[in-house]
């Protein structure tokens, strides 16, 4: 099966486009966070303020990356564990976030969300890292530049190698893989 | 004669493994890798070993940690009785070295206090475990540990009358649990027997026995067998994504343990299974 080629911003309709099981190759722009951004986001958007840094239709990839070395835009940079995330996922969504990166099965309230809001989830090979970090052409810190690895990047990808894990019609990888 | 090491070569040591162990992978864990993916029938699951594969030769010819999460730094220290450790502390030299080694390897620094989630900025301190042995020699193995997978380990005391099958349960159960999460395929780590504390250091000197070594007792050889089909039956397989390899293999140590009781401890470890051992 060929991977399909897809870009950012994710749109409604290129969302229910994707099928679980399918290969693709993003290419634009993500943004990581993870344990600590997802709770300040979270926060955020409790007191009611908009999340200036991240645009509608946005994927995020749930990763901290390990530090470049000069000369290069980032270090190893594969997937986190999504689960831990599962908590601030839906609010997120509401919010405008469409895509999620990450490793490993979603709780049930994701898999509602994405069905709901029309998203994706894509999981990425779980360790990885160096494989990932040759698809990532420039990295900025965009927001929370005090939690370090866990600070919110926006990542430039190229071809990034993902599968669609969870779809936006309900369709869920690891239901139907895991017996 | 007593022998004498210098501190700063063992912390010049302990950085030089930091780095080797996140960017090399050692070669039981290549070798299992390409025996899973001929074995492996699921296409998803043999996309994410080939994948896997892949990382790995570009890990070491980009100089790049094969995983982002270059770990918590778990150091064991086998130091000869007749060695004598000069010109500082020996865990201090062994910080000086992980500080060392995270910084000039581009490595993650994922280490923070328990309670107020501040990160230590250098990834020390490390976990450091000592055992003193008679020679006059030093080793070092340095086993980065990536808490995907360790988040997933347990630990349980059972009755002494337990059966072997619910005992196999709870380690099958751990993996099941775990699904995805520590990023299989994993190797598996059982401890059983000691105490509390002994068991899980068990289960993890497991998951230091190289791949291919044969366990030495022919029962624990064969809960290992068992535990691993049971494993593989689970169809978690490679990134959780469905098929047969969901461990590349179960490693098990026992040590002999109180009337009235079993500890068994399970640590899993993703198919990162880094550690890198030097000789002083
Ligand atoms: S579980 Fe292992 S391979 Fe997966 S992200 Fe953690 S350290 Fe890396």
């Amino acid at each position: 099966m060929k991977a399909k080629k897809l870009t950012t911003p994710l749109t409604q309709g290129k969302a229910l486009s994707l099928k679980a099981g399918d290969r693709v190759l993003l290419s634009g722009t993500v943004y990581t966070a993870r344990d600590q951004a997802h709770k300040r986001m979270t926060e955020t958007l409790i007191e009611g303020r908009d999340l200036t840094f991240i645009p509608p239709g946005a994927t995020i990839y749930y990763a901290g990356p390990a530090p470049a070395r000069p000369g290069r835009p980032i270090g190893s940079c594969g997937p986190t564990t999504s689960a831990r995330m599962d908590a601030f996922a839906p609010a997120l969504m509401a919010a405008g976030v469409r895509g999620m990166i990450g490793k490993g099965e979603r709780g049930g309230n994701v898999v509602d969300a994405i069905k709901t809001f029309k998203g994706v989830y894509f999981a990425a090979a779980g360790g990885a890292g160096a494989l990932l970090a040759r698809r990532v052409k420039s990295a900025r810190v965009v927001a929370y530049e005090d939690l370090g690895p866990e600070a919110v990047r926006e990542l430039v990808v190229d071809d990034l190698p993902l599968i669609v894990a969870i779809d936006a019609h309900g369709n869920n990888l690891f239901e139907r893989k895991k017996r | 004669m007593i022998r004498t090491v210098d501190a700063a070569k063992v912390s010049d040591t302990v950085a030089k493994l930091c780095v080797e162990a996140n960017f090399k992978a050692p070669k039981d864990v290549v070798d299992a890798l390409a025996r899973a993916l001929r074995a492996e029938r699921s296409p998803l699951g043999k996309d994410i070993l080939r994948t896997l594969r892949e990382n790995i030769r570009i890990a070491a010819a980009d100089k790049v940690a094969m995983c982002q999460d270059t770990g918590m730094a778990v150091v064991f220290l086998e130091v000869g009785q007749d060695l004598h450790v000069a010109g500082g502390a020996l865990a201090k030299a062994v910080n000086a070295g992980v500080r060392k080694g995270y910084a000039e390897g581009y490595l993650r620094k994922s280490v923070v206090d328990p309670l107020t989630r501040a990160n230590t900025g250098d990834n020390t301190p490390a976990i450091i475990h000592t055992e003193i042995v008679p020679g006059r020699l030093l080793r070092i193995t340095v086993a980065p540990k990536g808490f995907g997978s360790e988040n997933m380990s347990a630990i349980r005391m059972f009755n002494p009358t337990v059966s072997r099958d619910q005992v196999e349960e709870f380690v099958v159960g751990c993996v099941r649990d775990a699904g995805a999460r520590p990023c299989p395929p994993t190797v598996v780590g059982v401890g059983i027997g000691g105490t509390f504390e002994h068991a899980a250091l068990l289960a993890k000197k497991a998951l230091l026995v190289p791949l291919g070594e044969k366990q030495a007792r022919a029962d624990l050889a064969a809960v290992e067998r068992s535990l691993l089909a049971k494993i593989n039956a689970l169809g978690i397989g490679p990134g959780g994504l469905g098929g047969a390899t969901t461990a590349l293999a179960v490693r098990a140590l026992a040590h002999p343990t109180h009337i009235a009781g079993l500890p068994v401890a399970v640590n899993i470890c993703c198919h990162a299974l880094r550690h890198a051992s030097a000789v002083l």
